[in-house]
């Protein structure tokens, strides 16, 4: 079985790698500032919301730079990678079904791309978080775990995404609305700790608030969470990805039919 | 042996709206119980079966399901119905320049195209030269292809894919690609192909190629199949005899009366063609004549 797959892996090694070459040249190629962009978008957007936030919500709170800005990063790249994986079948509609290729492939290669986009913007919270006079410990390293679960999560739901969009093509601006509604329901500017304890159980519904959690929680309080927060975040993680792979292998052949 | 075997294949595509309702719309008519789709077969119980070496011409009219069938044995499409299976490596040609990344420059361009066809990085590098050069293309190496006309397009899909030596070689409509050089060129190379056992499939609207070229032909019409068989010239008359009368055989000895009629209305033609001919050498002869 292992066998099996990293003879498969070796086998799609090299088509994989042109795809996310092209796929990053296709995103950096077209724009002036090229790779500089996707960092000063989300640096632009904590900015305003710095500006504007600061005296509703955090009046008295430390690191408010911080906690707004790990929660702007991870949201933005959760919806990057799941809005680019969505389109990722339909994109490339003219190889689909023109060419026998592992369709999967395609939708890898795209979130390949935004994880490098999010390591770069990543870099620059670290930088930010510095200015903002948080501590740097050796449990900043446990943030690996939150991050590739999230990779885990953005490539369930992409491939429930993409599945979804190739039989009904207004997906893309119900998910539009749906992560604008999320936007506002992970916590990003506010605390949650201004409502009511059992309100505040709620929050833990949304596992992109979890991961949020676990950021805040290892870069501003310094603690690691506990053992029942990481199960949580891996039960998501395998939920998601289990339903997404799952959605694909029901509906893979069906593709080239409704492209 | 037999390297490609089509059992009772058919492949239903389903037509109506349900494309562009999109979900909001599919909910409320699924609940008002409007919903309702329309199926279409492309193909309807398709068999054949090739053996190592075999040719196989595939001729039909528009929206006869020819490519549609290409696109199942190449395993683009999974058949809705029934079995097909294929013994080797396939190279298939379809449709040659979809798929290009019109930003990409040609060089990127080509080895992505290797990559999805399936080669290995080595076999590019090695290959690479042969490549730019069979599509005459050295000069364009590094340019973005949305610059490349649309015939140095089709000879780089060309090229790309007929510089492999598969086992079985699918092409659909290719033969003409590009100016009169590089058509030669092409065909040339198709024939070196086809001259190493290769099994083919071939899609075309000629039918003088397909008498040229194959020795089993596959006869298709709005997703059925009329016949299939090796008696090519025999098949092949008779579809040019269905495409001056529009009449479909409904069996075999149909196809044998149908071929018989096409061959006496070609001598029947040859005949007023001599003799419209040799009264037109009369009337010079006798105006000589008259002129003398």
């Amino acid at each position: 079985m292992v066998k099996k797959w990293i003879q498969k892996m070796k086998k799609h090694q090299f088509l994989f790698e042109e795809l996310v070459k092209r796929d990053f040249k296709e995103k950096y190629k077209r724009t002036v500032l090229g790779m500089g962009w996707s960092i000063l978008s989300p640096i632009l957007q904590l900015l305003v919301m710095r500006l504007v936030f600061t005296y509703i919500f955090a009046k008295n709170k430390a690191f408010y730079t911080t906690y707004l800005f790990s929660g702007v990063i991870v949201f933005q790249f959760f919806k990057d990678a799941t809005t680019h994986g969505m389109t990722a079948l339909i994109g490339n509609a003219s190889i689909i079904s023109k060419i026998n290729v592992p369709k999967y492939l395609l939708l890898l290669s795209k979130n390949v791309s935004t994880v490098i986009n999010f390591l770069l913007t990543l870099v620059v919270f670290f930088i930010f978080a510095a200015f903002d006079g948080v501590t740097f410990t050796w449990q900043y390293f446990l943030l690996l775990y939150p991050i590739m679960c999230l990779v885990v999560i953005n490539l369930g739901v992409g491939l429930i995404l993409s599945a979804c969009y190739v039989f009904f093509r207004d997906m893309k601006y119900l998910y539009e609305i749906f992560t604008m509604l999320l936007r506002y329901l992970t916590a990003i500017f506010y605390y949650v700790e201004t409502y009511p304890p059992e309100t505040q159980k709620l929050f833990l519904l949304n596992p992109i608030y979890c991961i949020i959690k676990y950021f805040r929680s290892i870069v501003i309080d310094n603690t690691v969470p506990s053992l029942g927060f990481h199960a949580l975040i891996a039960g998501y993680t395998i939920v998601l990805f289990l339903i997404g792979a799952r959605m694909y292998k029901r509906k893979n052949q069906k593709f080239v039919y409704y492209i | 042996m037999t390297v490609i075997d089509v059992r009772d294949v058919s492949i239903r595509y389903i037509v109506g709206d349900f494309k562009d309702i999109g979900i909001k719309e599919y909910i409320l008519k699924k609940i008002k119980h409007q919903y309702s789709v329309k199926a279409f077969w492309a193909n309807k119980d398709i068999s054949f079966s090739l053996r190592q070496g075999d040719m196989l011409g595939i001729i039909g009219t528009n929206g006869a399901g020819k490519s549609t069938l290409l696109k199942a044995v190449s395993g683009i499409l999974k058949p809705s119905k029934g079995k097909i299976r294929v013994k080797g490596t396939v190279a298939a040609l379809l449709e040659l320049t979809a798929g290009f990344d019109k930003d990409l420059t040609v060089k990127e361009n080509t080895y992505l195209r290797g990559a999805l066809l399936g080669y290995t990085r080595e076999f590019m590098d090695s290959t690479y030269q042969d490549i730019i050069s069979f599509a005459e293309l050295e000069e364009f190496q590094d340019r973005p292809f949305k610059q490349l006309s649309s015939g140095m397009r089709s000879r780089l899909a060309f090229s790309i894919a007929c510089l492999v030596n598969p086992d079985i070689l699918i092409l659909d409509e290719v033969l003409s690609v590009g100016d009169g050089a590089f058509k030669e060129k092409s065909f040339k190379r198709m024939q070196e192909i086809l001259s190493n056992g290769v099994t083919g499939i071939i899609v075309t609207h000629s039918v003088s190629q397909v008498r040229e070229m194959c020795n089993k032909v596959l006869w298709l019409d709005s997703g059925s199949q009329i016949t299939f068989g090796n008696e090519t010239e025999v098949i092949c008359n008779a579809y040019e005899e269905f495409l001056k009368t529009k009449e479909l055989p409904q069996n075999e000895e149909q196809i044998y009366e149908m071929s018989e009629r096409y061959i006496l209305r070609k001598e029947e033609e040859e005949k007023l063609k001599r003799e419209k001919q040799l009264a037109k050498a009369m009337k010079l002869v006798k105006k000589h004549q008259a002129d003398a």
